[in-house]
């Protein structure tokens, strides 16, 4: 597979990124578990500590930088799971990740079924 | 011989999850979408299937990067939901089902899917949202359901041509399987979407209503994607379009399908919602 391929605004989530990512997916993973959820929550620095976390994945998660998370080979399923730790939606996601606010966001959805 | 009576594909938003739970089927959002539904649920009430196939694909509920599958097929007498991390309400227990999947397993490795096995397994939104769409209210636990997780999530993952042939072959398990059972496919996902980067909110509406087009008489169109150009013309989880794929594979062999329900609505959530129903000659 190509890995020449790029697509605009899309980070492709192949086995260099996984490898990459690898601490930050297995602590976003771990958010299934409710207990977890609140460990992080009670303190966000140990819990990096915990699961290894590099430097540009730490400071991603600081400034909720979803798109450096991303470059930091975060996978978006795993993400999401952060996401709703902080009790976002996927349209507040979108958002971010897009600079429009979540309305500006849920009408461009909408938009795009005017074709 | 165990008969296959159609396939039925569907959006697994984790969203409409939610809805169902909170009784938001009739709101002005909801509405258009939901009403797409009841006359498969009749066809399905109809026909009494004993046993439904779900291809879905795990959005990190029961597979991490430590060990993840290409594929995998349950064989299980019960599957149980779990906490996915960010709201949607857990359901009960799914009924299993082992002789065929083992037969299916056995079909699969001669024909040479060299599949991973799951004797316990927890099932994701992806399985559950279409099961809840399909039995509301948690009606669904007569019905022996046979997981089949694809890998949607990081790449490399199965082409759609592979994807295809994959559900082909569990479809020719099907049939080759001693017994009067009644099965029917499912595929599940889609259909144009993109969550994450900055193209973000991608939908591809037209594109959408080509592959639904194109999957009732000639999925080979659709079968040379591959999944980067799906990724291209769908969005980053277009390539969700492998598991209506994989179901559509199940069903040739079976001559000329008929098609019972088409129908698209956008956007629930950030995606192209489609909902499609393929009946075979077996279906009364």
């Amino acid at each position: 597979m190509s890995q020449t391929v790029n697509i605009p605004g899309t980070i492709m989530l192949d086995g260099p990124m996984a490898t990459k990512g690898y601490p930050l997916n297995k602590m976003c993973y771990s958010f299934n578990n409710a207990a977890a959820r609140n460990e992080f929550k009670e303190d966000e620095e140990a819990y990096y500590e915990k699961f290894k976390l590099t430097e540009d994945q730490r400071d991603a998660m600081r400034k909720r930088d979803v798109i450096a998370m991303l470059e930091a080979g975060g996978s978006i399923y795993y993400l999401a799971k952060f996401a709703g730790l902080l009790g976002l939606s996927v349209q507040d996601v979108g958002g971010l990740q897009t600079g429009m606010s979540t309305e500006e966001f849920k009408a461009f959805l909408v938009k795009q079924g005017e074709v | 011989m165990a008969k296959l009576l159609g396939g039925i594909a569907t959006s697994h938003i984790p969203a409409i999850g939610v809805a169902m739970d909170q009784g938001l089927e009739e709101t002005p959002y909801w509405k258009e979408f939901f009403e797409a539904y009841p006359p498969v649920r009749d066809w399905l009430y109809t026909q009494e299937p004993d046993i439904a196939i779900i291809f879905y694909n795990d959005h990190g509920l029961e597979f991490f990067h430590d060990r993840k599958p290409t594929f995998a097929i349950g064989a299980a007498e019960q599957y149980e939901n779990a906490d996915e991390g960010w709201g949607i309400a857990e359901i009960p227990p799914v009924t299993g089902e082992t002789e065929l999947s083992w037969h299916i397993v056995n079909h699969l490795i001669e024909h040479d899917f060299d599949i991973t096995v799951c004797q316990e397994m927890k099932v994701d939104h992806g399985l559950t949202v279409p099961l809840t769409l399909m039995w509301p209210g948690h009606k669904y636990g007569h019905v022996k359901v046979i997981p089949v997780a694809i890998n949607c999530e990081r790449h490399p993952m199965p082409k759609p041509s592979r994807s295809y042939a994959f559900g082909k072959a569990i479809g020719d398990a099907v049939r080759s399987f001693a017994g009067d059972q009644k099965v029917v496919v499912m595929g599940t996902g889609g259909l144009s979407h993109q969550l994450d980067g900055q193209r973000a909110g991608f939908i591809n509406k037209p594109f959408d209503l080509y592959c639904m087009e194109k999957i009732v008489d000639e999925p080979e169109l659709l079968t040379r994607y591959s999944n980067y150009e799906l990724v291209e013309e769908a969005g980053a989880q277009g390539v969700e379009l492998n598991m209506w794929l994989a179901m559509r594979g199940a069903l040739e062999g079976e001559g000329k399908l008929k098609e019972l329900h088409r129908s698209y609505h956008l956007p629930i959530s950030n995606t192209g919602a489609g909902l499609q129903l393929l009946a075979t000659n077996s279906a009364r």
